[in-house]
């Protein structure tokens, strides 16, 4: 029982904060959840959410295993998605009839390119040990240059049937497609790690490289392989926001989403140092700053103070979720558990249920 | 010295969830004392300690420091009641210099005097005979003597009592007198010294009076002196007293002397050892003995390929292999305890049944994951088979006691169902009971027919368990015993006449 | 040895895009031109006036021109420098900052090089260059809100989705919605922005929100095509019709022409222009040799469902064509 509650503790903050953001909006509007079709599709602030945030959810979760294993940050997660996109509406582009085989054929070609970017900052942080973050760098910087020569130095217009309906809905389906994509990655997501060893061998390498090396995990190649998942999250996302645009925009297209991404992985109880993680924890957080983003604007706050109230609203959270906030919680915990315990005069040897987060670090 | 007492706790508990870890316990220190503090893992002495010093806030009782209540909520508090602590685990930071991290954190206002404080470091290092400059950055010190950085640490600051919490684990006898010596000093001034080892000949050595602690209770406080060694043992272990009179009188296990399992020829390492032949038997238990640094866990670490080697060849059974890597190495059926369990051996987030499945797991492949089912089946079966007590498989490892740690990483290779496993110092920093079930475990595993080479800082430990005793010097074999009735005076005999020196 | 492998590494990599853009070439007996500019891969609007400059610029037109393309005002400064040093008879500038160009542009006089500011002004003393070439922002707003209000609706209810808050373009084409707003003429239902990177995301939700909140509105003024399209997303989504005979109408800036054929196909209503095409005046003045002095402001045009025309796309339009008849989501 306890170890249950444990193993979910870490929701406790992304959920408690949705929890709050769906409170403001159901007393801005009672109609908050009303989901209504319109066009064969489902509309309303929740899809909008599902919608808004799907190549958010889908880098995060890369992010998180990058994360975990390098305890870095790769911050050029927008800049890879910018150039397997390039690529993306490149071969559609050059095809004389886009049928279903060319986006397939063109969406694994830009799989490919992602790869090779995740290859790219995977070699530099395992191999040569630079900083994530660093390495990362040198994509962030250059990145969207690289995509600029790829579209040809225009915005390519992605004007196509199909790719009208992977930004929007597929006639007969009312769900919006972008967020069908999302569950699939996720659910393949969910295989991959049922199916192999990610977790157990990501987790060790970001804990301890020492002992996983002893232990004959070799920390170079797990590194590198979470580099590997990240370019393709990248390619998966870059896919989804290139079909939702309409057309190739090489200078804004999921600019900055990186730190969002980074934001989710924290807010979803992981720690920015590797280690454990929960993708589940920063699909919620994902979503929650989707919901956040969406909540300032119902609350009408004026465009000039958006970002402090975010800022504000950030600065919070994380202090709230902070190990030195946690352990005085739990502190206080302690003490009105005891007090109480003395009040109820329970005999000396009594087990005292473990209730509530109470992670107590004992060394 | 008869005197005053400095500090006196009277009926103090503490419970964790789930766990008493304290129950009415009462402990005196005097002024100007040297008090061991002894018990098992998990007798609640580590718990003491931490109340005593503020990381822990009493459920009840009452402690008070000269006469005058105190109640400590944060560790500064103690600290700057005169409270200096000294912790088994080295807590000062690698990458800063040894006077960096002597005076660090210390200094009042914000401006440091780097001269200065250099000087004084040097001043200190130079009087307590530690063998470091004070620029020279900690993380290039040996384990020792970045131990006694933090002796000195705590030493430096004007203090009354001195908690020293297992110092002595990482250091070979010369800095362990040395570290005596600095004891009594600080006595006749008048320190009261609170001290936990394992070691009891350094209790003898030292103490004058020993409290004992079992299961969160207090069993006594004793005069050390009028208190016979065997019934320390016995107070502090409750009833397994007989289990280790019996395994002295345990006769080595008998070798099968035809092709060795393993056979390493002229290994060498970047740690430095000099290229050494060593082979081992089928149900042979050997061992390597010999000073810290002699290079007895560097030769471990060389067959294992913990650390990259340079020369050599390996045969298991044999027949010519090759091992690059310790994945190698395990495939070939080695497993290596490491030395370092908290560096190298335990995955300190990761839970209790995930740290034993790992090495199999990664036997077993990347895209084979173990059932959840299957991985509960293995830890509750090793949970069992070497009493390791945790409140369930999915309770993260760091929060086991040390000997129970290292109980799980003997556990993760003994699933691996090696055929030649190398532990390194598997004993260092458990208590007594843990030890005496790792000695008898390492001799039923030889009986199945395991080979074991058990590596430990206590010579007698290697006596009672070892029947060939390979001994190291200066990163060279220097000799090779054998026999039932060694001694630990025919080791050091080795160890003296060993060597180029010789 | 890995750490300084690595580190080199990413030095050649990053000085890379620097040497690209240094190329040196030289040739005698013609107008020798420098100029220093944003890179292209800044915009759209980038791209179309780097390209201008090559074209116009270009020897065949009997120019030596040199174009530097940075978004690093020192780097811009050192170039204007290597510039004034080369002997160049003009200097063309579009600033990445408006500021410490002062001692740059005044050796530029002392060595009697004339400089003509482009697409963006530098704060600095009149006297220390000779001409501006200028998109007047303040002037695109008036526009686009006479526009806006010669639709002849009975209540105007605005969405307005700014630009990077606090950018020149952001603030001159405000202004002329909230004067209006101010004077009555016209009600902001819903007050926005796209963020730092003009994002069509970001304006797809200001406009998401709005309808979220129930707000009742017929016009959607975006600053940049992009946000306008992020905003057009909106409205198919929740089924509201928007263009020609639509019940929202909607106008961009930039004149993209993915945004142009938008407002062809009656998909949205108008689109400002924001010319980046300034070579072609600045190579009038050099031939006529009479260069005006001070700030000039170009024309820019307005192009609704009714006035807009192929041979205009095809002449002012920015960025790649998708076709006639094609719509961009």
């Amino acid at each position: 029982m306890s170890t249950m509650k444990k193993s979910f503790s870490h929701l406790v903050l992304p959920l408690s904060v949705m929890a709050l953001l769906i409170i403001i909006n159901l007393v801005k509007g009672a109609d908050y959840f009303r989901i209504t079709m319109v066009n064969g599709a489902l509309y309303g602030n929740i899809p909008n959410i599902l919608f808004g945030a799907s190549e958010l959810v889908i880098l995060s979760i890369g992010m998180t295993l990058v994360t975990a294993s390098s305890r870095g940050q790769d911050i050029s997660i927008g800049e890879s998605a910018t150039i397997t996109s390039a690529i993306f509406v490149q071969y559609v582009l050059q095809a004389s009839e886009v049928t279903p085989l060319t986006i397939v054929v063109a969406f694994l070609l830009s799989c490919v390119g992602g790869l090779v970017l995740g290859a790219f900052n995977g070699t530099l942080v395992s191999i040569f040990k630079v900083q994530p973050m660093v390495a990362s760098l040198i994509l962030f910087t250059g990145g969207r240059s690289i995509a600029f020569m790829i579209d040809g130095k225009l915005s390519p217009i992605l004007a196509n049937d199909i790719s009208n309906k992977i930004g929007t809905v597929i006639p007969g389906i009312p769900i919006q497609t972008p967020i069908i994509l999302t569950v699939v990655f996720i659910v393949l997501i969910a295989v991959v790690f049922k199916t192999t060893n990610l977790r157990l061998y990501v987790e060790t390498v970001g804990i301890n490289p020492n002992a996983a090396r002893l232990n004959g995990i070799n920390p170079k190649k797990i590194i590198f392989l979470t580099f590997l998942i990240m370019g393709f999250c990248s390619a998966v996302a870059g896919f989804i926001a290139v079909n939702k645009a309409g057309r190739h925009d090489s200078v804004n297209l999921l600019k900055l989403i990186m730190m969002d991404a980074i934001l989710a992985v924290a807010i979803g109880g992981n720690s920015l140092g590797g280690g454990k993680f929960s993708i589940t924890g920063s699909i919620i957080g994902a979503y929650t700053i989707e919901m956040l983003n969406r909540t300032l604007l119902r609350l009408e706050i004026e465009p000039a103070m958006i970002k402090v109230f975010k800022a504000i609203f950030i600065i919070i959270l994380m202090v709230v979720a902070s190990p030195v906030a946690r352990a005085y919680f739990t502190k206080v915990l302690d003490k009105v558990r005891s007090s109480n315990k003395r009040k109820e005069s329970i005999p000396k040897d009594a087990h005292i249920p473990t209730t509530n987060i109470a992670v107590k670090k004992e060394e | 010295m008869l005197s005053e007492i400095i500090l006196e706790m009277k009926d103090i508990s503490k419970s964790f969830p789930g766990v008493k870890a304290l129950d009415s316990v009462d402990f005196k220190l005097r002024k100007g004392e040297i008090h061991a503090l002894m018990g098992e893992n998990g007798a609640g002495k580590s718990t003491l300690i931490k109340i005593i010093t503020g990381v822990y806030e009493k459920d009840a009782g009452l402690i008070t420091l000269q006469g005058e209540p105190i109640h400590f909520k944060t560790p500064q508090e103690a600290q700057d009641k005169g409270i200096g602590t000294v912790y088994q685990e080295i807590m000062l930071c690698s990458n800063l210099t040894v006077a960096e991290n002597m005076f660090i954190g210390r200094s009042h206002g914000p401006v440091v005097n780097w001269k200065q404080m250099n000087e004084k470091a040097e001043q200190l290092l130079a009087s307590l005979g530690i063998p470091a400059s004070p620029m020279q950055e900690l993380s290039s010190c040996s384990l020792a003597v970045q131990q006694m950085i933090a002796i000195a640490r705590a030493v430096d600051m004007d203090c009354k009592i001195l908690i020293l919490d297992e110092p002595t684990s990482s250091l070979d006898e010369d800095e362990v007198h040395k570290l005596f010596e600095l004891m009594r000093e600080l006595k006749d001034r008048g320190v009261g010294i609170i001290f936990i080892t394992h070691f009891l000949e350094q209790v003898y050595e030292i103490s004058d009076r020993t409290t004992v602690l079992r299961n969160g209770k207090l069993v006594g406080e004793y005069e050390t002196a009028s208190l016979p060694q065997i019934e320390l043992i016995s107070k502090m272990l409750g009833n397994v007293l007989e289990d280790i009179t019996k395994l002295k009188k345990h006769e080595p296990v008998v070798t099968d002397t035809s092709v060795p399992v393993f056979e390493g020829i002229g290994l060498s390492s970047v740690a430095g050892v000099r290229p050494f032949n060593f082979a081992i038997q089928k149900g042979e238990v050997n061992g390597f003995a010999g000073l810290l640094g002699s290079g007895r866990s560097e030769s471990a670490r060389a067959i294992f390929t913990a650390d990259k080697v340079t020369g050599g060849e390996v045969k298991m059974k044999g027949k010519r292999v090759k091992i690059k890597t310790p994945l190698h190495a395990i495939k070939q059926g080695i497993g290596y305890l490491p030395e370092d369990r908290k560096g190298d051996g335990i995955i300190a987030d990761l839970s209790v049944r995930d740290n034993i499945i790992l090495t199999l797991q990664v036997l077993k492949g990347f895209f084979k994951p173990f059932s959840l089912k299957q991985a509960e089946e293995f830890a509750d079966d090793y949970i069992e088979k070497l009493n390791i007590k945790t409140p369930t498989a999915n309770t993260p490892i760091r929060s086991l006691s040390g000997g129970n740690q290292q109980k799980v990483i003997l556990a993760r290779w003994l699933l691996t169902h090696p055929e030649y496993l190398i532990l390194d110092e598997p004993t260092r920093g458990i208590d007594v009971g843990t030890k005496v079930e790792i000695q008898k475990l390492v001799i039923q595993l030889a009986n199945e027919g395991m080979s074991v080479t058990f590596i430990s800082s206590e010579i007698g430990e290697m006596i009672r368990t070892c029947s060939r005793l390979i001994v190291m010097k200066d990163r060279e074999i220097v000799g090779e015993l054998r026999g039932t009735d060694l001694t630990e005076n025919d080791v050091m005999n080795v160890i003296a006449k060993g060597g180029r020196n010789a | 040895m890995k750490k300084a492998l690595s580190i080199m590494l990413i030095l050649v990599l990053l000085g890379a895009g620097v040497l690209f853009a240094a190329g040196v070439k030289e040739t005698a007996g013609q107008t020798k031109i420098g100029i220093v500019n944003l890179p292209p891969e800044e915009s759209g609007y980038r791209q179309a006036n780097v390209e201008d400059m090559n074209t116009v610029f270009s020897t065949a037109n009997g120019y030596d021109a040199k174009q530097t393309n940075t978004g690093d005002n020192s780097e811009q400064i050192a170039a204007a420098k290597g510039y004034i040093r080369d002997g160049v008879d003009y200097l063309l500038i579009s600033a990445a900052n408006a500021s410490g160009w002062d001692d740059t542009l005044k050796s530029a006089k002392d060595a009697g090089i004339k400089v003509i500011l482009f697409d963006r002004a530098i704060d600095t003393d009149a006297s220390n260059y000779q001409a501006a070439i200028l998109s007047d922002m303040g002037y695109e707003g008036k526009k686009a809100v006479e526009w806006v209000l010669s639709l002849g609706l009975n209540k105007i209810n605005l969405i307005l989705i700014r630009g990077q808050m606090g950018s020149a373009a952001e603030i001159g084409r405000s202004a002329a919605v909230l004067e209006a707003a101010k004077a009555g003429k016209l009600n902001i239902v819903a007050d926005g922005t796209g963020g730092d990177s003009w994002s069509l995301e970001e304006a797809r939700k200001v406009v998401e929100a709005a309808i979220a909140a129930g707000k009742d509105f017929n016009v959607i003024y975006a600053q940049n095509d992009g946000m306008a399209q992020g905003a057009v997303q909106a409205l198919e989504a929740a089924g509201i019709s928007h263009g020609k005979g639509g019940k929202v109408k909607v106008i961009g800036f930039d004149f993209n022409r993915f945004a142009l054929r938008n407002v062809q196909a009656g998909y949205w209503d108008a689109d400002m222009q924001c010319n980046p095409r300034q070579a072609a005046e600045i190579a009038k003045w050099i031939k006529s040799g009479t260069i005006p002095s001070g700030i000039v402001y170009q024309e820019e045009l307005l192009l609704t469902t009714d006035t807009i025309t192929d041979e205009l796309i095809d002449k002012w339009g920015i960025n790649a064509d998708p076709g006639k008849g094609v719509v961009t989501r």
